[in-house]
């Protein structure tokens, strides 16, 4: 009988297209709004992640998140070190400052200090220059986004394309003079400002004068250590806090998700998706059962019982649900491939896929269940009436 | 044996608060090989007496045994098995299924009984090369006239080769010449001394195809007679 199911499922060609492309619409919303939703949320946190080296974070009790920076003074760096199963431990600072732009507009920036001697915390990937560049005088590292973007010099001809910053290319830090020595890739941070590497020592120069600076202390420890021990371990013996590298990414999206709107909204849009999916396949589909509640009643009149008939509409209900998930997410993934290369925030791991595959079925079984309800009760004499 | 024994069939409906007795002691014989035809006006019962002795209705009072079966007390499990081996159904508005070709469609009673799609569509092509179809086998019911569904639908109630057929108004959609060239066939093919044909009709152009009429009236069979006297009464 599957054949006929699928048969009558699409001989009205507008109907079937109905509601596999309500599955599609439900699919695509269910899909694509998280996919940004955790592209976001990812930001959030990635420059602790292209930050490989430590394996703890350690800063102030009173840090939220990663750019909640609250300065500590420069000894704390020599407490960390001086506690065992510690390998190494570097200073790091992060801040905001204003940089001048050759026009004479400002721009605010991510100024990141690393470590003078090792350069521990710096870019992931390098595309001009080297990181040891940043030993150079006034030497800064700019990363590509903010040099092509946000840093770019004006264009020769008003109206023309801004001009990336480029190796040898000067900025103004805070009155300072810094150089340009390299052009590195990193991963968007959440507020998609430009990111500015230096050494710390010159960091520090280009900061307004604080008595404390220290924004972090970067920790690797030594191999066997278990690392959530000796993180607690500098808890204890500093007074301050000490993150494993997942626990800090965790604190911050987790600051983020109670702290901002964007849960909600982008939940708001993910169940108006699911509802109106539901809706529209689930509508489509009952009137399709009901079109066909003289074929249905044939069947039964013919000797057709009930379990083969839900299993006729169980089946209609699977094709079209298959169809509309399998577009919906194909969708999804072309438009996240197609952005892949603007400002969008775009991850779509595979619980994702698990997600939407449970919403489009959902909306399913509820279309399946109210068609089933009507040809359970579907008296056959039905067939009798002109 | 009789192929039906209808013995005081009473059936009620409820329509809102009121009780309507469709059925209200029927009393019917249909012998083995005959053609029975059910007359009589709009709501009498007729629609309802066939449901009983089909088995797509319950009656509330009386018996009703088909090939000595009693419906009434087999399980819907019994009942659908039994409507499925032996019952054949032609209707008034053919009810084809219009996503399926003539061939497909012929082919679900036997399907329903559990033969392979393609040994049953071998099947239905052979009766519709028997009703004249042979050319418009992979033809859907939209592309064919009324008479060549009905063509096929009287296919579909006899290829699984059932022992009742039950057929409903099966010429009151078709003009007279057609009515006639179906009935025909239908008579032709499906009549034999182990079958039995029930015919619901308003028609008396093919009252002659009958050997008895059974005459019903307020949920009653008031009176059953051979086809010649119903006839010569009806046009006097």
């Amino acid at each position: 009988m599957n054949y006929i199911a699928l048969k009558m499922l699409m001989a009205d060609r507008s109907k079937f297209l109905g509601i596999v492309m309500g599955l599609t619409f439900a699919s695509l919303i269910m899909t694509q709004q998280p996919a940004i939703f955790l592209g976001l949320m990812t930001r959030t946190f990635s420059f602790i992640s292209d930050l490989g080296l430590p394996d703890i974070w350690v800063m102030d009790k009173k840090v939220q998140f990663v750019d909640d920076i609250k300065p500590m003074q420069d000894t704390e760096l020599y407490r960390v070190r001086g506690i065992s199963g510690v390998q190494w431990a570097m200073p790091l600072y992060k801040g905001l400052l204003k940089a001048r732009l050759a026009d004479g507009a400002f721009q605010t920036c991510n100024l990141i200090g690393l470590d003078d001697a090792t350069l521990i915390g710096g870019p992931p990937v390098m595309l001009q220059g080297k990181i040891e560049d940043l030993r150079r005088s006034d030497g800064v590292i700019v990363d590509w986004e903010g040099a092509k973007d946000k840093l770019a010099k004006p264009a020769p001809i008003a109206g023309g394309k801004a001009i990336p910053l480029q190796v040898g290319d000067s900025l103004e830090l805070n009155d300072h003079r810094a150089i340009v020595v390299g052009i590195a890739k990193v991963t968007r941070t959440f507020q998609s400002q430009p990111v500015i590497y230096t050494t710390y020592s010159r960091a520090k120069s280009y900061a307004p004068s604080e008595r404390k600076l220290l924004s972090f202390v970067l920790v690797k420890a030594k191999a066997g250590e278990n690392v959530p021990d000796l993180a607690r371990r500098i808890s204890q013996q500093t007074g301050l806090v000490a993150y494993s590298r997942d626990q800090f990414k965790t604190l911050t999206y987790q600051y983020f998700m109670k702290y901002t709107g964007i849960p909600i909204n982008f939940g708001i849009s993910v169940l108006l998706g699911f509802l109106v999916g539901a809706a529209i396949a689930g509508q489509t589909f009952y009137n399709f059962t009901l079109e066909n509640t003289r074929q249905f009643g044939v069947l039964k009149a013919m000797g057709t019982g009930n379990w083969t008939l839900l299993r006729m509409i169980l089946l209609q209900a699977v094709l079209v649900g298959s169809l509309g998930y399998g577009l919906g997410v194909g969708l999804t993934a072309v438009f996240g491939y197609s952005m892949r290369h603007t400002i969008l925030a775009f991850k779509f791991p595979w619980q994702l896929l698990v997600f939407s595959v449970a919403g489009v079925s959902m909306i399913c079984v509820f279309a399946a269940l109210l068609s089933i309800r009507k040809v359970i009760k579907l008296e056959p004499a039905i067939v009798f009436k002109g | 044996m009789l192929a039906v024994s209808c013995r005081n069939v009473i059936k009620t409906y409820q329509s809102g608060e009121q009780k309507v007795t469709a059925l209200n002691g029927v009393n019917l014989e249909i012998k083995l090989g005959e053609l029975m035809m059910l007359v009589g006006p709009s709501g009498c019962g007729k629609t309802t007496l066939i449901s009983v002795i089909a088995g797509i209705l319950n009656q509330d009072e009386g018996s009703c045994r088909v090939f000595d079966e009693d419906l009434l007390h087999m399980d819907d499990r019994e009942k659908l098995a039994f409507r499925a081996r032996h019952i054949g159904f032609v209707f008034q508005a053919f009810n084809l299924l219009p996503a399926l070709t003539a061939t497909e469609n012929v082919s679900v009673p036997l399907v329903i009984n559990g033969v392979k799609r393609r040994e049953a569509e071998k099947r239905a092509g052979q009766l519709l090369e028997q009703v004249g179809l042979a050319a418009r086998q992979a033809a859907l019911p939209s592309e064919l006239s009324g008479g060549q569904q009905q063509r096929i639908a009287i296919a579909r109630a006899l290829v699984h080769d059932p022992r009742l057929i039950v057929c409903d108004e099966p010429t009151s959609a078709l003009d007279h010449e057609t009515g006639h060239h179906v009935m025909a066939l239908l008579k032709d093919m499906a009549l034999q001394k182990n079958r039995a044909l029930l015919i619901v009709t308003h028609d008396a152009r093919i009252f002659s195809f009958a050997d008895r009429i059974a005459e019903m009236d307020d949920g009653l069979v008031v009176k059953v007679s051979d086809s010649v006297a119903l006839k010569s009464a009806h046009f006097q």
